[in-house]
Formats: structure tokens, C-alpha cells, sequence
């Protein structure tokens, strides 16, 4: 297979299978999860301003009060990573392009030296959680293989994607192919991966926030 | 003797909801729950990880409710949990969680976190995993009523007394009164002073209120166990007491996990909605006090500072009532580091005052609260829950600190006019 | 025409000068040192002009005529006049059986000696009937011609890397001419068609030093093919910049932006256009505003359509509807198993006692 064949096939046959097992994967385990149900809280409920799931969903985005001197580098970098990560997939005019080819929708994008130096900076972030997660006590702990899988899979994307812009390593046609095939293990492991909080973590907070806004505290 | 790994199994299985799918699907690992939890703050040890201390039941959900975990299972593939290991992590659920919720209010994919200990706690006791501790507190609130061991005669015979200390009816069984007052067996035997005070604010305030024979006792250790079955046995004399009485409210003590279990968890247990209302006496002085129903003079003038029960802020939403009734009758209010909604938990609420075995870990991480005070050094402590209190006062004798340690109500009845109003009037005539 | 190339180049009328300048030009455009353009001008007067042969498969006849048709005169064209031209179907005299004869001869003659220059790709299918000449088929009188050649150079990337004919679903069994041929030096020249130049180069390479010039991987000279379109495109500040033209007929295709999102295949495509252009030295297609088809490249015909992005798959969302239903079915499925067992459960609840927290 040659570099343009294997182009070819991620971005035909590769592309098709990787977003067919994400959407299905997707679907699995939002209806697995949710369709589990609970128990209706038969207590008063005591209503406050700002206690609602709505608002959690939004507030969990900041640090709680107080948090962000306990963990600056997951809290810095965490946001840089995840902020980063938004700007490259959705505001890279090739992306944009896919997406307009894809669903038809289109917006207007970054310059690509722009999209270059965000890149530097989430890869910068994403090494800083890495080295985060091997320097402290509890995430070390709690880390299994699952943690350095899901954090691979997470950077060779942006990592090939970027070696591919920049034209280093390996011809053009091979990176953007490896980028490609990245992005697709990322959308096979997705929906079975704690990657998955990129969907739960909405119900969750939901569910935190709806818990306890039920008892009147604005969590 | 009937406490079996299958029975504590079942029980998870039954627990199991979409909301821990959710969360347990949700965390990534990112270690932040542990710097909101004083045991692992104070003792750098990993295991007390909050998210960690659920393991075996993360396990349970995967290989019960997900497809590929059951796939997994079905190839033994998956590590199934074992007694041993649940025996493990008694230390984890019970002595080194205090059900505070502070890694709820901080897990950033918005896990509630405290929510899933709690019902983890309900397999942990079906399969016998429970302290000691707390199992025979259980057995002496079903068998005897009251976790102390604290009977009728005892609550009559304090009434007695506080009735001559404050010169005002302790009403007891008063069909229709507006109140039902249930009190926290602490209430009883350490801190009479409590019921003194009802005593007084009521007559101010002119409301009616009584205790009940059948329903005196507050605390719920069936909420501490984690066990629902006796919980609901506890919750419901209350509920027939205010029935039977037909109050309008029942009044929760100051006792955070006794709040919880009636104000949030009794419905839930007893499967219906109260007819009665369920106040903490906080937030009904804060009432009394916004309707102008609550008059106080003079001022304390040393350095105070209120310590927030968890279950009063985080768990339970009474977070303003406190401020302003210590500014009632304070000067010197001074508010620690992180007071309010993220304060630190006394280390010995959720039932982990009562393990014997806990105690050493449970002074370890009282160095948090000690921090607090160490950052505004006040002459005393306020609080509005009894085990806080005592959980307080033992800690600061360990460590050599002579902060006393009192109780809002308490304090606020103190500075109430000593001459009824009624009364006063009456002279004037 | 005997004698010496530069007797010859002189009758045309090219002056010494001019020759100096060209191998000048060409031994640079082949990163070779600047001494190697006298040396090549040397070398390729005094040369002895080599024996080729030119053997057509399933072509067009593309690649021909842009080294002889592209204008007139030109020094490429006449590169040609040193090399001793045995049989070329399409420009040779001869015909019929007296062809024949010649190919038989030059190789008979040279043998072992003999360039072998082929365009076009092979059919292999029933047989190789798909294209034959005199009767026989294209691959007897590839491997025919190749045993006795000094080595072989493919033209066009028919020859190269089999092509349009090759091209999904490849009915003829369309190979190129290194599947055929592994135990010969193979010099690939792909293209659509190749670049005169290029096929010069090779020859002058050949001529002067007696060797082939450094391949790639595919065979390619790495002198011209060691960089892609999209390196050397005078456009690429703008895809830099994010500039990107959107339709033919819009703002940022009348200020020259890139065509990246036109579909232009400048980025994966190895070949010499940007630099070397076409009609010596007029233009080259994307200079004319039309996106790079990526011709040079193997299956190129199969790389998604010429006017999709790179970036920009085929059909992404294929098997988007029936996976979501099969996985809504999953998930449904687990679903109703999980209630089940919850349930289950649920009913075999035995009320805790006092005595149940006992072990």
C-alpha cells in the first residue's frame, strides 16, 4: 500500500468505518446509561436561585471555590488542552472544510499560523497533565492503563496533525494519513474510554446539580 | 449472621442508578476530588481518594449494567469483588468518609461523588462490611430508641430539669402544637442547655410546640450505616409522632445527619411525601428572625467564629441563617478560610465518630479544621450540630487548644430579654 | 545522422553557447554540482549515441507528444537527435512487418546494451490480449524487450504506476512496468503526462555519467520528484495565511489564493511543475488557477474527487444511519436488560433486620 492508497482508504473506507462505530458506540452507552433511570425524590424540594442541573452544567466549568491553588496544572493546563483541542477541530479551515463537506454547515476559521501555535500550546498543556498525572499522589493512584491509553489516543492526533501542517518526519501524504487514522482510533475508543465524559460529563453534572438543587444548595 | 457478599450485592444492584452510570462514566481520573477531602489532604495517602473509595462498586456497575463488562464477566475476564476486598474498604467508606460532599461541590465532570458513598454504604452493610462502631449505635437507636441508649425517663427527667433552670413548660405530647421539637440524644444527656433554649425562643417568639414520647429521638445511624430498611424504621416514629401530634412542623435538632435523614431521605424511606413540614432549628430561628419574631440584647465580645456543618451547607442549603443570627448577638464575628459552602468538614460526621477504630485517622485529619481555626484564632467555636461539637471539643483537648466550643441556639436564647414579654407587660399593668 | 550531437545541434542552428547554458541548467535542476553542466555538455557532444527503444502499451500517446509536440524547436526535442531512436511506433516510418524487423534488429544489435523506454501500463487480464502489437501481447514484448536492456525507463505514469487504465476497477488487469520487471534498473518518470524536461535529464544523466540518477522510493529521480507541488507553489503564503479560494469564480480565486479547498492535490503530489512549469516555462496548472490533480502520483485517478479537498473525505457518513440505529438497538437492548435484572433485584429484597448487619 502506498501513501496515497493508504490516504485514500483512511479517508474513504477508514473515515466511514471509525464515525459509523463512534455514532453506534455513542448511542450504546448514552442509552445504557441513562436508560438505567432513578427513584423521583419524594422530599420538599426547597428552591433557590442558581440551584438547578441547568446551572451546574455551566458552573462545574470553573474551579469551586478555593480548588485552584490545590492543582494548578490540572486546572492551567486542563483548561488550555480541552479550549485548545475545541479551537483546532472546529476553527482549522481543512476541519471546517470536512464538516462543511460532512453536514453542509461552514463557518469562517482561523489562519493556519494561528491554528499552528495553539496546537504548540495544547500539545505543551496536554505533556504538563501527563507529567501531572506521573508527579501526583492521587492521580498516579487512580491511574490505569485505560489513563495512558486514553491520553495517547488523545494526543497523536494533534501531534500528527500538526507534524503533517508542518511537513516534518514523514511526507505530507503519509502524516496526513496517520492523522487521519489517529483521529479515527480516537472515534472507535471514544464512546468505550473515560473519553466518554466528553458526552456524560453534561448529565452528570445535570444529575449533581439537579440532586442538589433539589435540597436548595447551588452546587 | 445473616450479612452475606451476595446479599450486599443485590443490594448494590438494586442502588445502582442512572446518575452513578453517569458519573462513574464521567471521571477521568483527574485526582481533584482528593485535594477536596481532608483525609487525603492530611494524610497524603492515595487510597483515601474519594473516587477511589468506590472501586468495588464501580465494578459492580460495569459488570451488572454494561454490556461489555457483562461480556467481560461472562469470559472471566473481570476481577469480581470478594468479601476480603470489601472488607478492605470499610476503612475507606466508613472511617475516612464523613459523608461532607466536598468532593461533590469539586469534582469538575460534576460527579456527585458523596451521593454514590451513600449507597455504596447500603451493600457495604447488607454484606456486613459495617464498623462495629456504628453497627451497635444502630442497634441501640432500633432496640432502645436513641444511639446513647437514652430512654423516656431520661428525656422526662431532663425535662424536669430545664423546666426549673428556665422556669418555662416543657410541653410534652401537645396535640396541635405547631412545633414538634425532636431532639439529638447529645441534646439529652451532654447538652440540655438546647431544650432550655427552645424553651425561651418559643415563648418569645409565641408559638406552640411540644416534644413527643413516642418520637424524641432525631439522630438516624441507619443513614450512617447506609442501611434504608432501618432508617425507615428510625424516620418513622418521627413521622407517626408528627402525625399522631398533627404539628405543622417538625423541628430537626442540631444534628446535621439527623437533618438530612428527615428533611431529604424520610420521604424517600417511608416512600410517601410528609404531611408535615421538616425545619432545622437554624433555618426556624432565621424564620422567627426575618418575621421580627426573635429579639436578642447585648453582645458577646470575644472572638467567635462559626464552624458550618456539612450537612447544614453543602448537603442540606442553610448557608445565610447561621451569618445573621451570629451577628445578632456577636461583635467579633470572624469567618475561617473556605467558611460556608466549601467548609471543612468537624472529621467526625457520617458515622465516623462513632469507630473506635477510626479515631486516630480521625485526629490526623482534624488537622484541616485545626488549620481553620490556626488561620483566625477565635476565643470560641459556634456550631449548629451536636456530634460537630463534641467531635470539636475531643479533638481541640488532643491537640492542646483551649477553644470552647458552643451551640448557636443556645447562644442566641442567651441574649434573649430574661423577662418574658408576656410577663413584662403583665408587671407594667 | 551520424557524427557528434553538437555537429548536429550546430546544422540546427543551436550555438555551442546555448548548449553549455542548457546542460548548465539542467545538471542544477538535478542539484547536481555546476561543474557537472560542462561536463555534461562535454560528455553529451562526444557521446556515441545509444541505442533506444520505444515500446508503446496502453497509452494515450499523451507522454509522446509533450516531449516532441509541446513547441518547436526546442533543445528537448533535440536531445532526442543523440540518441539512436530504433523503433518508436508512432514516430518511426516503418510499419507493419518491416517495424517489426527493426525492433528485432536494434535489439538483437544492442543487445544488453539498448535503452528501453515504455509508456503505457500492461494489461495482464485474459492473457494480456487486451493490447497486443504484431499479435503479440504487451507483456511478451515487455519482458522480451527488457532482458536485453541496459535499463528501462517508464514514461508516464501508465508506465509508472499503471495509470488510468489501472483505475478502479482496473477491467484490463492494468500493472506497471516494475511489477513486470524486477531484475533491470527501472527509472519511473510518472506524470500525465511526464515533464520533457525530466525525460532529458535522464537521458543527459545517462549519457554523461554512464548511470542512472538517485531514486526515491518509487523509482522516481529524486531531483525532481524529491519535493511536492504544494513546497514549492508560489500560492502556499496563502495557505499559510488561511487564504483560501472557495469557488472558480470568487474574490480569493481572482487574488490567486490557494486551492487547497478546490481540491488541489499540490500537498501529497511529488513532482517538478512548480518549479520547472510547463511550455517552456509559460505556466503550470495551478498558475492557471485550476488545483493540482496529483497526476504524478500512483492511483491518482482513485483518490477521491479532483475537486474535494485533502482534508475532505468522500462519503464520511456512510454507515452513519445504520449504525446509529444498530446502536440505539444496542443500547435499547441493554437497556431492557439491565430494568430486568434491576428489577430482579429489587424483588428479592429482604428487608434488613437488626441481625442482617451481623456476618
Amino acid at each position: 500500500m502506498n501513501a496515497l492508497q493508504f490516504l485514500t482508504w483512511v479517508r474513504g473506507p477508514g473515515l466511514n468505518i471509525a464515525i459509523g462505530i463512534f455514532m453506534l458506540g455513542v448511542l450504546w452507552r448514552l442509552l445504557e446509561i441513562y436508560s438505567l433511570g432513578r427513584r423521583k425524590d419524594l422530599s420538599a424540594p426547597r428552591r433557590t436561585a442558581g440551584a438547578s442541573g441547568l446551572h451546574t452544567v455551566f458552573r462545574r466549568s470553573l474551579p469551586a471555590p478555593g480548588m485552584l491553588k490545590y492543582s494548578p496544572v490540572s486546572y492551567t493546563a486542563g483548561y488550555l488542552f480541552h479550549i485548545g483541542l475545541v479551537l483546532i477541530v472546529f476553527l482549522f479551515a481543512p476541519h471546517i472544510l470536512l464538516i462543511q463537506n460532512a453536514i453542509g454547515l461552514s463557518w469562517p476559521g482561523l489562519p493556519s499560523r494561528f491554528v499552528d501555535m495553539i496546537t504548540v500550546v495544547t500539545m505543551a498543556a496536554m505533556v504538563a497533565v501527563l507529567v501531572d498525572r506521573i508527579n501526583k499522589a492521587p492521580k498516579r493512584f487512580l491511574s490505569t492503563f485505560e489513563d495512558w491509553f486514553a491520553w495517547t489516543v488523545t494526543f497523536l492526533p494533534v501531534l500528527t496533525g500538526w507534524l503533517a501542517v508542518q511537513h516534518l518526519l514523514l511526507p505530507y501524504p503519509t502524516m496526513l494519513a496517520l492523522h487521519i487514522l489517529s483521529v479515527e482510533i480516537l472515534l472507535i475508543v471514544l464512546p468505550f474510554t473515560k473519553l466518554f465524559h466528553a458526552f456524560t460529563l453534561f448529565g452528570s453534572r445535570w444529575y449533581n446539580g439537579q440532586v442538589n438543587g433539589h435540597k436548595g444548595v447551588p452546587v | 449472621m445473616s450479612a452475606t457478599l451476595e446479599k450486599g450485592l443485590r443490594v448494590l444492584k438494586e442502588v445502582i442508578d442512572a446518575p452513578i452510570a453517569s458519573y462513574f462514566n464521567s471521571c477521568v481520573h483527574c485526582g481533584l476530588c482528593a485535594e477536596a477531602c481532608l483525609f487525603y489532604t492530611e494524610t497524603g495517602d492515595p487510597r483515601y481518594t474519594p473516587i477511589h473509595k468506590l472501586e468495588p462498586l464501580r465494578r459492580v456497575y460495569e459488570q451488572e449494567y454494561t454490556l461489555l463488562g457483562r461480556l467481560k464477566k461472562m469470559l472471566g475476564l473481570s476481577k469480581p469483588v470478594t468479601d476480603g476486598e470489601l472488607d478492605q474498604w470499610q476503612e475507606l467508606v466508613y472511617n475516612s468518609c464523613t459523608l461532607c460532599g466536598r468532593c461533590s461541590a469539586v469534582c469538575p465532570v460534576g460527579n456527585d461523588i458523596v451521593y454514590m458513598v451513600r449507597k455504596f454504604r447500603e451493600g457495604m452493610s447488607a454484606s456486613g462490611h459495617a464498623p462495629e462502631g456504628i453497627r451497635s449505635a444502630v442497634n441501640r437507636t432500633v432496640t432502645l430508641g436513641s444511639p446513647m441508649g437514652v430512654k423516656l425517663p431520661a428525656v422526662q427527667a431532663q425535662m424536669k430539669h430545664v423546666e426549673k433552670d428556665v422556669g418555662l413548660p416543657i410541653p410534652l405530647d401537645a396535640e396541635g402544637a405547631e412545633y414538634l421539637v425532636v431532639l439529638s440524644s447529645m441534646e439529652i444527656i451532654n447538652f440540655p442547655e438546647y431544650l432550655g433554649a427552645i424553651a425561651r425562643i418559643m415563648q418569645q417568639a409565641g408559638k406552640t410546640w411540644t416534644l413527643c414520647s413516642t418520637a424524641f429521638e432525631a439522630t438516624n445511624a441507619g443513614i450512617q450505616i447506609g442501611n434504608s430498611d432501618l432508617a425507615k424504621v428510625i424516620v418513622s416514629r418521627i413521622v407517626e409522632g408528627a402525625e399522631k401530634l398533627r404539628v405543622r412542623t417538625v423541628i430537626s435538632p442540631e444534628c446535621g445527619h439527623a437533618y438530612t435523614a428527615l428533611r431529604w431521605e424520610g420521604a424517600n424511606l417511608i416512600g410517601r411525601p410528609f404531611t408535615f413540614e421538616v425545619k432545622h432549628i437554624i433555618e426556624v430561628l432565621g424564620e422567627f428572625q426575618a418575621q421580627g419574631l426573635l429579639k436578642t440584647e447585648g453582645f458577646e465580645s470575644d472572638r467567635l467564629t462559626f464552624h458550618d456543618p456539612c450537612q447544614l451547607v453543602r448537603r442540606g442549603g442553610v448557608i445565610g441563617q447561621p451569618r445573621t443570627l451570629m451577628n445578632m448577638v456577636a461583635k467579633n464575628f470572624v469567618e475561617m478560610p473556605d467558611a460556608g459552602y466549601m467548609n471543612w468538614c468537624c472529621s467526625g460526621g457520617g458515622g465516623a465518630s462513632a469507630i473506635e477504630e477510626g479515631e486516630a485517622l480521625r485526629l490526623q485529619a482534624f488537622r484541616k479544621k485545626k488549620s481553620q481555626f490556626d488561620a483566625v484564632s477565635p476565643d470560641r467555636v459556634v456550631t449548629a450540630c451536636a456530634n460537630c461539637r463534641i467531635v470539636l471539643e475531643e479533638s481541640l483537648e488532643h491537640y492542646n487548644m483551649d477553644i470552647p466550643v458552643v451551640g448557636l441556639t443556645e447562644m442566641i436564647a442567651e441574649h434573649i430579654p430574661n423577662k418574658p414579654q408576656a410577663a413584662a407587660r403583665a408587671e407594667g399593668a | 545522422m551520424q557524427g557528434s550531437l553538437i555537429d548536429t545541434l550546430a546544422r540546427q542552428g543551436v550555438t555551442r553557447r546555448a548548449f553549455l547554458k542548457y546542460c548548465a541548467t539542467l545538471a542544477s535542476m538535478m542539484a547536481l554540482p555546476p561543474a557537472a553542466g560542462r561536463a555534461m555538455a562535454e560528455a553529451m557532444a562526444a557521446a556515441k549515441r545509444p541505442s533506444v527503444i520505444w515500446l508503446p502499451f496502453q497509452e494515450c500517446t499523451g507522454c509522446t507528444e509533450s516531449i516532441t509536440r509541446s513547441h518547436s524547436p526546442t533543445l528537448e526535442g533535440m536531445i532526442f537527435d543523440m540518441i539512436s531512436l530504433d523503433y518508436q511506433e508512432t514516430l518511426m516510418a516503418a510499419a507493419g512487418h518491416q517495424a517489426e524487423e527493426a525492433l528485432r534488429h536494434a535489439m538483437k544489435e544492442n543487445a544488453g546494451k539498448y535503452l528501453l523506454i515504455v509508456d503505457g501500463s500492461i494489461p495482464l487480464g485474459q492473457d494480456g490480449a487486451y493490447s497486443c502489437i504484431g499479435g503479440r501481447s504487451n507483456v511478451d514484448l515487455l519482458k522480451e524487450a527488457a532482458q536485453g536492456a541496459a535499463a528501462v525507463i517508464a514514461v508516464g505514469t501508465c508506465a509508472s504506476f499503471g495509470g488510468i487504465p489501472k483505475a478502479n476497477p482496473n477491467p484490463t488487469g492494468a500493472v506497471s512496468v516494475s511489477d513486470l520487471v524486477q531484475d533491470k534498473p527501472v527509472v519511473n518518470i510518472p506524470g500525465c503526462p511526464p515533464i520533457p524536461v525530466v525525460m532529458t535529464g535522464v537521458l543527459a544523466h545517462y549519457l554523461t555519467f554512464g548511470s542512472l540518477p538517485e531514486l526515491d522510493d518509487k523509482k522516481r529521480p529524486k531531483s525532481f520528484f524529491g519535493e511536492t507541488i504544494h513546497d514549492r507553489c508560489y500560492r502556499r503564503p496563502f495557505y499559510d495565511q488561511g487564504k483560501f479560494a472557495r469557488t472558480f469564480d470568487d474574490e480569493g480565486a481572482r487574488q490567486g489564493w490557494c486551492l487547497f479547498e478546490l481540491g488541489c492535490k499540490g500537498p501529497v503530489t511529488h513532482n517538478a511543475c512548480a518549479t520547472v512549469k510547463w511550455n517552456g516555462g509559460t505556466s503550470w496548472p495551478v498558475e492557471s488557477g485550476h488545483g493540482c490533480l496529483g497526476c504524478s502520483e500512483p492511483d491518482f485517478w482513485d483518490g477521491g474527487g479532483f475537486y474535494k479537498a485533502l482534508s475532505v473525505p468522500a462519503d464520511p457518513l456512510k454507515f452513519v444511519a445504520a449504525s446509529s440505529v444498530v446502536g440505539a438497538g444496542v443500547g435499547a437492548a441493554v437497556g431492557f436488560a439491565n430494568r430486568a435484572s434491576k428489577n430482579a433485584a429489587r424483588s428479592a429484597h429482604e428487608t434488613t433486620t437488626l441481625a442482617d448487619l451481623e456476618k
